[in-house]
């Protein structure tokens, strides 16, 4: 199968390593004279741009948060003149001010290059013609997969989100190969193909999705309900937007454009770093960024971290599946319970599909634990008896994976609301004040 | 001859079964009989319905989980103990699942059985005179 930069993604390490020190001294030299937050924040570290000299001194380098983000709002960590900058993104944030990115017409080409080497590697290229779904606009999503589309040389069909028959209409109509969405969406699409009964009139091949995290188990079901391949996109805004990290046709973890992204992985609590195949928090340093370079930035997302070369050619540092995000982590009477843990845990019992709601209260002093599991057709009983034991069941297989007793349930389906975009899995009842 | 029984499941909540009656309503559907099981949280409710497999595409156009369930239904002969016939009639080591009433309807009353091995148990009331409605 086809690779889009071989001579990128396909370096030895030390090779790699020695590109990523050079890049990184740059970087270092450029945010200290051109950011006035990153000057402070080195010299309160006691560090100086000549002390950073390679990727080894990295641990010496201070982080940046979200919140940093937002204390600098809107264009505080710009590293060049606005007359430099060429288009603005921002994410809305849950709590008040969004946080704004800038990109040069350079970092512009640079994810662009990013995007088709991630279509690339789901075997996409200029022949294909790819719907984008995401949404358009301040959101990267959107716009970023649309112009990598464009750079790969295949035919973009910007749908955003919204008439989802007219979505499938268009992919009949239009003979489409490749589609970039959130796998929730793409799960909604594979039901509405389905409702349709449109299945053997559909020419897609692969998609890719990202923006939210799902498990391996739905991505095998999606992939067999439609007869595709569905591949893993990563990216996330403050350091560039989708195309940082992609999933090849191994499925064996997602290759990162190690050139442009420097990946770390640490323990969220002590910050420390930690080895290869051991999950903690991600962080990235960019590279090559000259809108707005971070360095270390935590992303709060949940992973681990293998340079082992890849049996499809690359070389590149990869990502396994997504464990949670730690500020996505519920804390319920004490113990830490990741949203996919649950997700997996359902997904493990035979015949019930992810259409499910976690929903946390507390009575008194006692935190408790609802989920509740739409009733689908292919488990429903006539017997109160069997579905008694199916409520059973699924409580205790989410017992068992996160080690709190938990009420089930059951409800009609369709009752668990669903949209376009990002699915409510979470509803979180407690007062914390 | 097994009978097709329409099987629901319905949450405990408001108009929920006043929607299914519409449903029914809207597609000429007509109901012959019904049982409704609770737990406490939902109910499945079980119907002998005129015509089962378009009942069970409208209610699912709508969202609801329907399945359809074999069943049997059984005339009684008539009389006191009527209902004691059928179920000493029955294999000893069979078990019920389930029954209702069918009809009251004078020289027609019948009872629906819910029951494992139904083409065995029909051939034993037959053999012992019973019939069947189908
Ligand atoms: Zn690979």
């Amino acid at each position: 199968m086809a690779i889009w930069n071989e001579a990128k993604e396909c370096m030895s390490r030390d090779e790699m390593s020695a590109l990523q020190s050079a890049r990184l001294k740059k970087i270092v030299n450029n945010v200290y004279h051109n950011v006035e937050f990153y000057r402070k924040k080195m010299q309160q570290c006691g560090i100086e741009p000549g002390d950073i000299n390679g990727i080894e001194d990295l641990k010496n380098l201070p982080f940046t948060t979200k919140a940093d983000l937002r204390d600098n709002y809107p264009f505080g960590l710009f590293a060049v003149p606005k007359s430099q900058i060429v288009r603005i993104h921002a994410s809305s944030g849950t709590t008040g001010k969004s946080t704004v990115v800038g990109y040069t017409r350079k970092d512009i080409d640079t994810w662009c290059e990013c995007v088709a080497r991630c279509l690339t590697m789901a075997g996409l290229g200029k022949d294909d013609v790819i719907q984008v779904a995401y949404g358009y606009g301040l959101f990267t999503g959107g716009l970023g997969a649309h112009y990598g589309v464009e750079h790969l040389g295949a035919t973009v069909v910007p749908m955003s989100t919204g008439n989802t028959k007219k979505l499938v209409n268009m992919m009949i109509d239009f003979g489409v190969t490749g589609l970039m969405c959130t796998p929730s969406y793409l799960m909604h699409i594979a039901e509405v193909i389905e409702e349709m009964g449109v299945r053997d009139q559909i020419k897609l091949r692969a998609t890719l999705n990202g923006a939210e995290p799902w498990t391996e188990e739905m991505r095998r079901q999606v992939e067999e309900k439609l007869g595709i391949q569905a591949f893993d996109i990563y990216g996330l805004s403050e350091i560039m937007g989708p195309g940082v990290a992609n999933d090849c046709i191994m499925h064996s973890g997602m290759h990162v454009f190690e050139d442009h992204f420097l990946p770390e992985i640490i323990d969220p609590n002590t910050c420390e770093s930690l080895d290869d195949n051991v999950t903690g928090e991600l962080v990235f340093t960019s590279l090559t960024k000259e809108g707005m370079p971070l360095l270390r930035y935590r992303t709060r997302d949940l992973t681990s971290l293998t340079h082992e070369p890849c049996e499809c050619g690359r070389t590149t540092a990869r990502l396994s599946r997504f464990k949670g995000r730690s500020d996505d982590m519920l804390i319920i009477r004490g113990v830490n319970v990741f949203p996919s843990q649950i997700e997996a845990a359902l997904l493990s019992i035979n015949g019930t599909t992810p259409n499910y709601q976690i929903i946390v209260d507390r009575e008194g002093t006692l935190d408790s634990l609802q989920v509740r599991v739409e009733v689908e057709e292919k488990f429903f009983s006539d017997e109160i008896r069997e579905l008694e034991k199916l409520t059973k069941q699924i409580s205790h297989t989410i017992q068992q994976a996160i080690g709190l007793a938990t009420q089930v349930k059951l409800v009609e389906p369709k009752t668990i609301e669903r949209s376009d975009g990002k699915a409510k899995r979470v509803i979180d009842n407690r007062k914390f004040d | 001859m097994a009978l097709k029984q329409l099987s629901v499941f319905l949450e405990n909540r408001e108009g929920r079964l006043e929607d299914l009656f519409n449903v029914f309503g809207e597609n000429n559907i007509d109901i012959k009989s019904f049982s409704l099981a609770e737990s406490t949280e939902y109910g499945v409710l079980r119907l002998i319905v005129s015509d089962p497999d378009k009942a069970k595409e409208a209610l699912r156009n709508v969202d609801f989980s329907a399945s359809l369930t074999d069943v049997i239904a059984v005339v009684l002969k008539g009389g006191f103990g009527s209902l004691q016939e059928v179920t000493d009639a029955l294999p000893a080591d069979l078990n019920i699942e389930y029954m209702y009433v069918l009809s009251t309807e004078a020289g027609h009353q019948s009872i629906v059985l819910k029951i494992k091995d139904i083409e065995k148990v029909e051939k034993v009331l037959i053999e012992k005179g019973f019939s069947l409605v189908d």
